[in-house]
């Protein structure tokens, strides 16, 4: 017998390592998404009851099977639902062959179908590839919890209702299904980076979010924009650590001690994204390789002053092209501020222009980088008041915390 | 298998000049998808052209008696201009087929089952 403490610390770390997997296989076997989730989640709770005798080997094999086994007696019980059964099950269980390793795969690619909302894609995703509750999923994604809830059931019951399929797109249709895909997994990397409240990071949702990476680049060796979003994670995640500092304090990239980052991710981010630019040479390079390529400066200058911010302000000129979002114009204008000698009026005159988009009405960072640009200028009253907007709308204590250090040392001396 | 509406909405400007070549051009792209719907395993149901909007009328039940008002359901700058049902194996084969539908703006809707044992939408 294996103490009770020891068995929930066994099951929760399986829960983390195999839900998607559990979850992903019982749906090829149900097609119903609401039915796996109860069954993969009385698989967990039958694995606390059944492990103190002795856990098993294979615990995802043991799980999937417990979850498809309880699928197949609910759907037995259920009369109408039996009757329908021979359309719903396209592979029966074969004993020795209740996993295949792109059923993780599948299930996302369903998360993020086009015909579903893109709020929908993600709240959906970090639900059932990351296995979060819709508590969490409202806290990652800040919105309230009944917010969560209505997405989630409304993108499920689309799903069941329109007959959207549980499958890998096949090679011709993947180039227009990837770039949605990409785009959620590059959020819920980014809800784990700045998970809301005390906490800066959720270690499961970044760790989630690599693998998926990983997997999309094994899918799809060939293409660079998952080459490029790998990367792109790879060098967030390297610093890591650097980016806070003993005391809990959030310390941006300009002040991080760069001899805190991991070498070797580093080293693995960088050399996906050049393969990702080499791959995407001649083509135009998508928005991940851009990304990827303005994170390599970040990551290959010495110092944060010796930074290619001539280059910075180059991609992100390339990526307003294939991409024009606001936030990119945000980042632009960020970089932009950074060049030596640049036009600080000029700036702020991007800036100003970019307080009047709809996206960025409540967005610190806008207020964040108008502050610092008005210190600069030695206007100090109006960067005060931009530091005050941009705390107010940041719920993340962290970053609350870091503000108001900046805010405090333009009215000391 | 499942069934999907589509529901053609186009602008009605096209009908207003149409020559009667355009209009025999625009039938065979019509027919066209016909064949490309069987082609690709998927079944044809049924399907029409509808009049113009402005010929339509609309019985509103909504509040109390039955009222008989001139016009679509809705205005907007695109009419409904036809429908086809479309026997699909998911939705990604009935997108794909409505791609190649002749309209300016396909909505796909799957059709609801109503039959006996059918439950209440969810």
């Amino acid at each position: 017998m294996t103490s009770a403490r020891e068995i929930a610390r066994v099951v929760d770390e399986a829960h983390r390592g195999h839900w998607s997997t559990v979850l992903a296989s019982t749906v090829r076997l149900t097609r119903d998404l609401d039915l796996a989730e109860d069954c993969t989640q009385d698989a967990f709770v039958q694995a606390l009851k059944t492990w103190p005798d002795g856990i098993p080997d294979n615990q995802a094999g043991w799980l999937t099977t417990v979850a498809r086994r309880l699928a197949l007696d609910r759907l037995r019980r259920e009369t109408t639902l039996w009757r329908k059964l021979p359309l719903l099950i396209e592979d029966p269980i074969s004993p020795g062959e209740v996993e295949q390793p792109t059923d993780p795969l599948r299930l996302v690619f369903t998360c993020c179908h086009p015909a579903l909302a893109r709020d929908s894609q993600v709240a959906l995703t970090l639900r059932l590839i990351c296995g979060l509750t819709t508590r969490e999923v409202a806290a990652g994604l800040l919105i309230s919890e009944a917010t969560a809830a209505a997405r989630i059931t409304r993108a499920k019951k689309k799903i069941a209702a329109a007959g959207i399929p549980y499958r890998i797109p096949a090679d011709e249709e993947l180039p227009e299904r990837l770039d949605v895909v990409l785009t959620v997994v590059q959020l819920v990397y980014t809800a784990g980076h700045v998970a809301a409240g005390p906490e800066l990071t959720r270690a499961d949702l970044t760790g989630r979010a690599l693998e998926l990476a990983g997997l999309l680049v094994r899918l799809m060796p060939a293409e660079p924009e998952p080459q490029a979003l790998l990367g792109l994670l790879q060098m967030t995640q390297a610093r890591g650590d650097a980016r806070v500092s003993e005391d809990g304090e959030l310390v941006l990239l300009a002040d991080q001690d760069r001899s805190r980052w991991d070498v070797r991710l580093l080293a693995e981010g960088v050399s996906r994204a050049t393969t990702a630019l080499q791959q995407g040479q001649g083509q135009g390079h998508g928005r991940f390789a851009l990304q990827a390529a303005v994170s390599g400066l970040h990551v290959t200058a010495s110092s944060w002053d010796e930074t290619d911010w001539h280059q910075v302000v180059r991609m992100y000129d390339a990526m307003l092209i294939s991409w024009p979002s606001p936030i990119v114009a945000l980042n632009r204008a960020a970089a932009h501020s950074l060049v030596p000698g640049a036009d600080l009026i000029a700036v702020l005159a991007e800036l100003d222009a970019l307080s009047n988009e709809v996206a960025l009405k409540s967005y610190a960072y806008l207020s964040a980088a108008r502050a610092d640009v008005l210190a600069r200028l030695g206007r100090k009253e109006a960067a005060v008041q931009a530091y005050d907007e941009a705390i107010g709308l940041t719920v993340n204590g962290a970053e609350q915390r870091f503000l108001r250090r900046r805010r405090a040392a333009l009215t000391e001396d | 298998m499942a069934q999907y509406m589509f529901l053609l909405y186009d602008t009605e400007e096209f009908y207003d000049n149409i020559t009667a070549e355009d209009w025999q051009a625009t039938m065979k792209l019509h027919n066209a998808f016909a064949e490309a719907v069987e082609a690709a395993g998927a079944s044809l149901f049924g399907g029409a052209a509808l009049e113009k909007s402005t010929t339509a009328s609309t019985v509103r039940q909504a509040s109390g008696e039955p009222l008989v008002t001139d016009g679509p359901f809705i205005e907007t700058k695109e009419a409904l201009g036809g429908f086809y049902l479309v026997e699909a194996k998911d939705l990604d084969q009935a997108l794909a087929l409505a791609k190649l539908c002749p309209a300016g703006n396909v909505e796909v809707r799957p059709v609801m089952d109503t039959g006996e044992g059918s439950t209440p939408p969810a």
